[in-house]
C-alpha cells in the first residue's frame, strides 16, 4: 500500500483533465454545471471530440479502437470526464458495442462499430416491457421467423432517448416453451422500420427522455440477429456486466459535492453563509466523508480485481458500488434542495431547457434547476438493476442460501 | 392530550373528505376558475372555520383546520386554504380593530375575499424579523417599499398581509407593522410563478405603495409575536396537509405492491418491499400523531409549549415526507418516475410543504433553542 498514485497515473489524470478543459464545448459544460438538460448534439459533439483523440471506446479491444488502458486508468478517465462536466458516453456504445465485438458477425461489426465510434450511430436499449422490468426474462415481445425476416410484435417501455436512436438492440421472444430465459433472442432493429412507433413519457422532473416503443409487424432481416437464436439472455447478461469501473459515479458525486459547497456558500441565514453554520457544515462534511469512503472502496475493488487478473473489473461487489453510489448522490440532491430553502419552491420548466432566457430567475440562479435535478435523481436507484435487486444479488452471494 | 375526534369533528372530517374528493374529480374533468372553486369552500362553511360565529364563522381552532387541510393534502388541492383560513383569518381576528374585523372577516368567510400573508423576503430565508421592506408615514398615509419572496397563492389574492419595517434595524424584532394591501393598489407588482407542486405564487415588489394609515393591522411596531403565532398556525395546518398527502401516497403504494406482478408474484410478496412499506407506515403514523399534537398545541396560550410542538411536527413531517415520498417512487420502479402515474405529485407536494414556513433546519433550531416547560406534561 502506498498513499500516492504513481507519477504515471498522476500524469495521466492531468492529461485527461487538461483535455476535457481544452476541448469540451463551454456551452455543454455550462449546461452540466447548471443542471440543465442536454440535447443530442451535446453528446454527439463530445463523442466526436473523443473519437478524434482516440478515446471514445477505451473499453473496447485495441483492434476495434480501444486504448488498452489499465482498469485504474479507465476509472480515472471516467472520473475526470465526469468531473470536467462532459456528457456521459451512452447511446449504446458501452452496451451493444462489446456484445457485437464478442458475438457479432464480421458484417455487423463493419456496419456498426466504426459508425458508433464516430458518433454517427445511436442505439436505444429495448429490454424492459410493461410486464417485464426486474423480471426481464418474462418479456413477451415476440418475433416469428417468416422466410429471411423476423416479424416482431409487442411493446417495449422506458427506452431512454429513443427519439435520438437510429437503431435499437432488443430482446425478443422467439421460442415459447421451456425456461423463459431460453427462448430469448437479441435483434438489431432500424428505428425507421415500418410498424415501429414511439411515444414519449413525461417524467416527474418535467423531462421527456423516456419512450414507449410499439412494434406492429416490424420486419427485421435475419442477418440483424446477434449470435444464435434463443441465446439472447446470455448476451444480455454479458452486456449488463460491462463497464463497471465507474459504476459508483465518483466523478458525478464529486461534481455534486462541489455544487453543494457553492450553493452553501451563496445561501445565507441571518447574514451568515450556510457553509459557516455548524448545522449545515456537519451535514456537508458527513456526505463528503461518505464520498471519500466510497471512492476508497472503488479504488480498492478495482485494484484487487486487477491483482487477481480479472480485467472486467469488480464482480458481485459492483452491487455495493451501485447501491452506495446512487444513494449517496440522491442524498446530495436532497441536501441541495434543502440548502435552497424557499427558492426550492418555484419551478419553471423553461429554465431546465433554455437557461435563464429573457427573464431574470426567481431567486438565486443556482436554485432554479435543483428541484428538477433532485426529482430526476430518484431514477438512479431504479434503472440499471434496481437497488433492491442489487441487494438481493449481494445477499445471495454472501449467504449462499 | 386527547387524540380522539369529537362528534362534530368527525362530521367535519367526513364532509371535508367528500368535498375534497369531489373537488379533485371535478378539477380533473373540467378545471374550474379559482374563484368558482373557492366559493364551493365557502358554501360549506370551510372558509369561516376558524372565525367566530359573529363573523359568519364556525368557531373552530387548530384541530378543525388540520382536519380540512389533511383532506386537501390527500387530494392535492391547490386553493389558498392554509394562507387564508389558517393564517390570515385568525391574524385579522386577533389584531384587527372592530371595524377591520367587521369589514373583512364576513367577506373572508363568504369567499369574497382571499387574503394571503406576504412576510418573507428574498434574503430572509425563514426569519420573520429580517424585513427590509419599509413603511414610511406621510400624513394620513403610509408608503410601503420592498420585496417579498415566493408568496403562495398571491395571484388569487385580493388582499395581501404585508410585513414592513417602521423603525429599527434589519433583523430587529421590534419595529414591524402589518399592512392590509389590496393586490390592485398602484405600485404592487406581482411576478407570477408556479410552484413545483403546481400552485400559483408570486414574487412581490412594492414600489412606493401608498395606503391609508388605517390599513395597518394591529399595534405599530409590535407585529412580530402575532406574525409568529400566525405562522405557527400555518405550520400546524401544513403538517396536516402533509399527512393527507403521505397517507394517500402510502395507500397508492400499498395497492401497487398488491397488484404489480414480477417473478410470478405480486411484488408485495418480497420481504424487502414489505419491510420498506412498513417503515413508510411507521413514518406516516409518527407524522400523523405529532401533527395532531401540533394542531392541538396551536390554541395553547404558552408560546414556548406551542413552539416546541409546532417545530417538532414540522421536523417530523419533513423527514417522514421525504422518506415516504422517495420510498414510494422507488417501490413503483420506473412507473413511479412518470408524471402521469401521479406518485411524484405527492412527493412534490411534500417537498414544497417541507420548504414552506420554515424548513427542517429552521424548525430544528427553534426546537433546540426552546426549553422544556416545567409543570404538568401535555
Ligand atoms: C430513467 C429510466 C431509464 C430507463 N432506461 C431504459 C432503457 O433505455 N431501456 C430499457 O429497456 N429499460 C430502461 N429502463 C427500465 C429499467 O430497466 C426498469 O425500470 C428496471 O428494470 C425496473 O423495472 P420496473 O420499473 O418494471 O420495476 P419493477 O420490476 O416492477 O419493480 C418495482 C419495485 O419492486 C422491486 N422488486 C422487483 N422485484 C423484486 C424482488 N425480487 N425483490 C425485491 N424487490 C423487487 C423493485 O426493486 C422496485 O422497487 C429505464 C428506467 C428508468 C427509470
Amino acid at each position: 500500500m502506498k498513499f500516492a498514485f504513481s507519477p504515471e497515473l498522476e500524469a495521466f489524470r492531468q492529461d485527461v483533465r487538461r483535455f476535457v478543459a481544452d476541448t469540451l464545448s463551454p456551452a455543454t459544460r455550462a449546461k452540466v454545471d447548471e443542471g440543465r438538460r442536454l440535447v443530442k448534439s451535446d453528446y454527439v459533439d463530445w463523442y466526436r471530440i473523443l473519437h478524434a483523440k482516440g478515446w471514445i471506446t477505451p473499453g473496447w479491444p485495441v483492434e476495434h479502437g480501444g486504448t488498452d488502458w489499465s482498469p485504474l486508468e479507465r476509472y480515472i478517465f471516467e472520473e475526470e470526464t465526469a468531473l470536467g462536466g462532459a456528457p456521459p458516453v451512452t447511446g449504446g456504445i458501452n452496451m451493444i458495442g462489446p456484445v457485437l465485438i464478442a458475438f457479432g458477425t464480421p458484417e455487423q461489426k463493419a456496419a456498426y462499430l466504426p459508425a458508433m465510434r464516430r458518433g454517427d450511430l445511436w442505439w436505444a436499449q429495448g429490454f424492459s416491457e410493461p410486464g417485464a422490468g426486474s423480471d426481464l426474462a418474462s418479456l413477451a415481445t415476440r418475433a416469428v421467423l417468416d422466410g429471411d425476416h423476423y416479424v416482431v410484435n409487442g411493446t417495449k417501455i422506458w427506452q431512454t432517448q429513443a427519439a435520438y436512436a437510429d437503431m435499437m438492440f432488443a430482446l425478443v421472444r422467439t421460442r415459447f416453451e421451456g425456461k423463459p430465459q431460453e427462448g430469448i433472442t437479441l435483434l438489431l432493429l432500424d428505428m425507421n422500420s415500418p410498424g415501429l412507433s414511439i411515444q414519449p413519457i413525461r417524467t416527474i422532473d418535467g423531462g421527456q427522455e423516456l419512450y414507449q416503443c410499439f412494434f406492429d409487424n416490424v420486419r427485421v432481416p435475419v442477418e440483424n440477429r446477434v449470435g444464435a437464436d434463443g441465446k439472447g439472455w446470455t448476451y444480455a447478461k454479458y452486456l449488463l456486466g460491462f463497464e463497471r469501473h465507474g459504476i459508483a459515479g465518483i466523478g458525478h458525486a464529486k461534481r455534486q459535492m462541489a455544487r453543494i459547497k457553492r450553493v452553501a456558500a451563496a445561501e445565507h441565514d441571518r447574514g451568515t453563509r450556510l457553509i459557516d453554520l455548524p448545522r449545515w457544515r456537519d451535514r456537508i462534511a458527513l456526505l463528503e466523508i461518505e464520498l471519500m469512503a466510497l471512492e476508497c472502496l472503488s479504488l480498492r475493488l478495482i485494484q484487487e480485481s486487477e491483482a487477481k487478473g480479472a480485467g472486467a473489473g469488480p464482480g458481485v461487489e459492483a452491487s455495493i458500488l451501485k447501491i452506495r453510489g446512487t444513494e449517496l448522490r440522491q442524498d446530495m440532491f436532497e441536501l441541495l434542495t434543502e440548502l435552497t430553502g424557499p427558492y426550492g419552491i418555484p419551478f419553471d420548466e423553461e429554465v431546465m431547457r433554455d437557461g435563464w432566457g429573457n427573464g431574470a430567475p426567481v431567486g438565486p440562479a443556482h436554485a432554479a434547476t435543483i428541484a428538477s435535478n433532485y426529482l430526476d435523481s430518484r431514477k438512479i436507484s431504479i434503472y440499471g438493476g434496481a437497488n433492491e435487486i442489487q441487494r438481493n444479488v449481494l445477499a445471495k452471494a454472501i449467504l449462499g442460501v | 392530550m386527547d387524540f380522539i375526534l369529537n362528534e362534530e369533528q368527525t362530521l367535519l372530517r367526513d364532509m371535508a373528505a367528500r368535498f375534497a374528493a369531489d373537488a379533485r374529480a371535478r378539477q380533473e374533468k373540467t378545471p374550474e376558475a379559482p374563484d368558482r372553486r373557492w366559493s364551493r369552500f365557502a358554501e360549506l362553511g370551510l372558509l369561516g372555520l376558524t372565525l367566530s360565529e359573529a363573523h359568519g364563522g364556525l368557531g373552530g381552532g387548530g384541530v378543525e383546520t388540520m382536519i380540512v387541510a389533511e383532506e386537501m393534502g390527500r387530494q392535492l388541492l391547490t386553493d389558498p386554504f392554509v394562507p387564508t383560513v389558517a393564517v390570515a383569518g385568525p391574524l385579522i381576528a386577533a389584531l384587527g380593530e372592530a371595524t377591520q374585523q367587521a369589514q373583512l372577516l364576513p367577506a373572508l368567510a363568504a369567499g369574497d375575499l382571499v387574503v394571503v400573508p406576504a412576510f418573507l423576503e428574498p434574503e430572509a430565508r425563514y426569519d420573520l424579523a429580517q424585513v427590509a421592506t419599509t413603511a414610511r408615514a406621510e400624513g394620513e398615509r403610509v408608503v410601503i417599499s420592498g420585496r417579498k419572496a415566493v408568496v403562495l397563492n398571491a395571484p388569487e389574492a385580493d388582499l395581501l398581509l404585508v410585513s414592513a419595517r417602521a423603525s429599527g434595524a434589519h433583523g430587529d424584532p421590534e419595529g414591524l407593522c402589518l399592512y392590509l394591501v389590496p393586490t390592485r393598489t398602484p405600485g404592487v407588482v406581482l411576478r407570477a410563478i408556479t410552484t413545483l407542486d403546481g400552485r400559483p405564487a408570486a414574487e412581490l415588489t412594492l414600489n412606493a405603495v401608498t395606503v391609508e394609515a388605517t390599513a395597518r393591522l394591529g399595534p405599530a411596531g409590535a407585529a412580530l409575536p402575532a406574525m409568529e403565532q400566525a405562522v405557527d398556525r400555518g405550520v400546524a395546518a401544513l403538517t396536516g396537509e402533509a399527512v393527507g398527502a403521505m397517507a394517500a401516497l402510502f395507500d397508492l403504494t400499498a395497492e401497487y405492491l398488491r397488484t404489480r406482478k414480477q417473478f410470478g408474484a405480486p411484488i408485495g410478496k418480497f420481504q424487502a418491499l414489505q419491510h420498506k412499506l412498513v417503515d413508510m407506515k411507521v413514518a406516516l403514523e409518527l407524522a400523523r400523531s405529532v401533527a395532531a399534537a401540533a394542531a392541538m398545541a396551536v390554541d395553547v396560550a404558552d408560546a414556548e409549549v406551542r413552539r416546541r410542538f409546532i417545530a417538532a411536527a414540522k421536523v417530523q413531517v419533513a423527514r417522514s415526507g421525504r422518506f415516504i415520498g422517495q420510498a414510494a417512487i422507488q417501490l413503483h420502479g420506473a412507473m413511479g418516475m412518470t408524471d402521469e402515474y401521479g406518485a411524484g405529485r405527492y412527493l412534490k407536494r411534500l417537498v414544497v410543504i417541507g420548504a414552506l414556513h420554515g424548513d427542517l433546519a429552521h424548525h430544528l433550531e427553534r426546537f433546540a433553542a426552546s426549553t422544556e416547560p416545567a409543570g404538568p406534561r401535555h
